[in-house]
């Protein structure tokens, strides 16, 4: 009988399964069960019985790879795992998600085992002939696409399933071994923002996306950039909002023109940066070029301050463009959210 | 003290990003319309990834650095007219079919064979780079596997920052999750390294850089062997433009509190 692998991998703890990860298996379960298959789940994982607690109830073979080695993301240790555990399944399907830590290794592991793979699919249909879909040219064509060669491997974007969520419990894991080379690299830690300066909120509802209007000269005829720095970051404290820049603004340090400081290349939203998915987007002194929108493909309502009546955005990228000056428009949004925090929330 | 390197850079070209696209299906599959006429760029990350690969040949003397293209022999010359300006290096060219719809396999197994063609290339010194992901395809795997299929097992995607140390390991920052950077350490050569942006800025046009590139970019191109990716590809059953185009509704005489006031309830429970 067909046998369909999802692997997974636990997050930095090492025994709680990613949402991602556990959103993969949602889509597992659904294509076994479109194609009459045998699901298998495996995980990668320091503490795999631990992190196969939420797998209890998901009526799949549970397959795992543990130990300390796997609690580094790292090629070699977890192209080696993924390759164990799909010759313990030896599925025809493999599903994944498109994480930092398995985009990194899958298409190694693909080609180790003569497959083929797919990546960013953002849905799988059909059941004789699976289809996946996925987008090509940064988000501005898509396509839908089908493969005779077996195994397939495919990646899946986070926020494109729900996430499994079933009664936990102490699941049976059989665990594989994994033979490992030996150790080339070490992962010696992550680097980020302090806390309270991180700009970049996956899980936040609103993108908010500065442009390089922001640093122009006013129509006093002077740059402020400090200004544009506060009233942006004091919208960020008093809203929660993630926040995403053109290319533009970001390139503008190494041309040595004003800059905002907290903004580095991964804020960087469209063509030569990221596609984030919130429910709601804020375009701010952006003109909506399409190198910059095609990193809005996964956004939701979107609304846009510009100056320009002419902008991008206008031309059918945003629901709603506010022809205003960005400066007065947020000054007045940041007063409004600070007055909103002062006032006692609505008893239910 | 300083480390010889010998850097390859694999890279494609794609067309400009502000030209507009529109997919069209033909007897070999799917294609952009008009795609060879339109003005064609290096691909983005794999441009970071040259530049950055070009940082590292300057301060560490001995060292070489080629670049491995991929495309139509036109485009090819095109883009390298205004590459050739740029830094300094050795063109290997592969006579190949434009486009994202391409296989990745095939094109891997192109590039691979390629960099083993390379004569006077020292594994023990080999560095593999590209952009993380293309402008066109935009899976994010070919460089992957390119890396597997030289035995490269140490490999790194998303890059920002490569950091050589005396004994020739080196450290790395990868781009993951919520805006963050992996740091890795790597025993040395040989890597792959997925470039994302990096961090420096593009070099500017050097007309005697240029020069002395085009010496050899010519013959290079005139060489440039036929790879057709035939492979066992994908079969496209749909290929089209998003659908959803938004009715804008444009504000123009609301004063600044009135806007304030309106975004405030749109974002809600923010």
């Amino acid at each position: 009988m067909e046998s369909i692998l999802v692997l997974t991998h636990a997050d930095e703890t090492g025994s709680t399964l990613t949402k991602a990860s556990l959103e993969a298996v949602t889509a597992g379960k659904d294509l076994a069960a479109r194609r009459g298959a045998l699901l298998a789940i495996g995980m990668v994982a320091q503490n795999s019985a631990a992190a196969a607690a939420t797998l209890n109830s998901s009526s799949a073979r549970l397959l795992a790879v543990s130990g300390e080695a796997f609690a580094q993301p790292r090629y070699a240790s977890d192209a080696a795992a993924c390759e164990a555990v799909f010759r313990a399944a030896q599925a025809t399907f493999v599903l994944a998600p498109e994480s930092s830590r398995f985009a990194r290794v899958m298409a190694g592991v693909a080609h180790r085992l003569g497959g083929c793979i797919d990546t960013h699919v953002t849905a799988i249909s059909g059941a004789e002939n699976v289809e996946a879909t996925r987008w090509f040219y940064r988000q501005r064509v898509e396509a839908g696409l089908t493969r005779a060669a077996r195994p397939w491997f495919l990646l899946l974007e986070p926020g494109t399933h729900a996430a499994f969520a079933g009664q936990p419990g102490e699941a049976q894991v059989e665990q594989v071994a994994v033979e490992l080379p030996a150790p080339r690299t070490t992962v010696t830690g992550m680097r980020a923002p302090l806390a309270n300066e991180q700009t970049i909120r996956p899980d936040a509802k609103l993108l908010f996306v500065a442009g390089a209007g922001w640093t122009k000269k006013q129509p006093d005829g002077q740059v402020h950039a400090k200004e544009a720095g506060e009233l942006i970051l004091g919208f960020l404290n008093a809203s929660g909002a993630s926040l995403g820049s053109s290319k533009s603004l970001v390139d503008q340090g190494s041309d040595g023109q004003p800059v905002l400081p907290f903004l580095t290349h991964l804020n960087q939203v469209g063509q030569t940066g990221a596609t984030p998915r919130h429910a709601k987007g804020l375009a701010t002194c952006c003109h909506g070029e399409e190198p910059h929108v095609v990193g809005w493909r996964f956004i939701g309502e979107r609304r846009a301050i510009s100056l320009d009546p002419n902008c991008g955005w206008t031309r059918g990228k945003a629901d709603v463009v506010y022809v205003a000056d960005a400066f007065q428009v947020m000054r007045r949004v940041n007063e409004l959210l600070e007055l909103k925090k002062q006032l006692p929330a609505p008893s239910s | 003290m300083t480390n010889s390197l010998h850097i390859v850079v694999c890279a494609g070209v794609v067309p400009d990003p502000l030209q507009t696209l529109e997919p069209v299906t033909g007897a070999s599959g799917p294609g952009i319309k008009n795609e060879m006429v339109l003005p064609a760029v290096l691909d983005p990350w794999a441009a970071s990834a040259l530049c950055e690969a070009a940082h590292l040949i300057a301060n560490n003397p001995e060292s070489k650095l080629w670049l491995v293209l991929l495309g139509p022999k036109a485009k090819l010359q095109q883009v390298m007219m205004t590459v050739a300006q740029k830094v300094k290096f050795e063109l290997v060219a592969i006579d190949g079919p434009i486009g994202g719809f391409a296989d990745a396999h095939a094109t891997a197994a192109a590039l691979a064979d390629a960099v083993n063609s390379i004569a006077g290339l020292d594994r023990s010194k080999f560095l593999l780079f590209g952009g993380w992901e293309s402008a066109s395809r935009g899976a994010g795997v070919t460089l992957q596997l390119v890396g597997e299929r030289l035995g490269v097992t140490d490999q790194f995607q998303g890059v920002d920052r490569i950091e050589l140390r005396e004994d020739g390991s080196f450290e790395v920052l990868e781009r993951v999750e919520g805006g963050k950077h992996q740091v890795s350490v790597c025993a040395g050569a040989p890597a792959v390294l997925g470039w994302a942006t990096g961090n420096l800025p593009e070099p500017k046009n050097n007309p005697q850089i240029g020069m002395t590139n085009m010496r050899s970019i010519m013959p290079a191109l005139q060489k440039a062997k036929t790879a057709a990716l035939d492979g066992n590809g994908p079969r496209y059953v749909s290929v089209c433009l998003p659908k959803q185009q938004r009715t804008t509704r444009v504000v123009k005489d609301l004063a600044p509190d009135a806007i304030a006031q309106e975004l405030v309830e749109w974002m809600g429970g923010q």
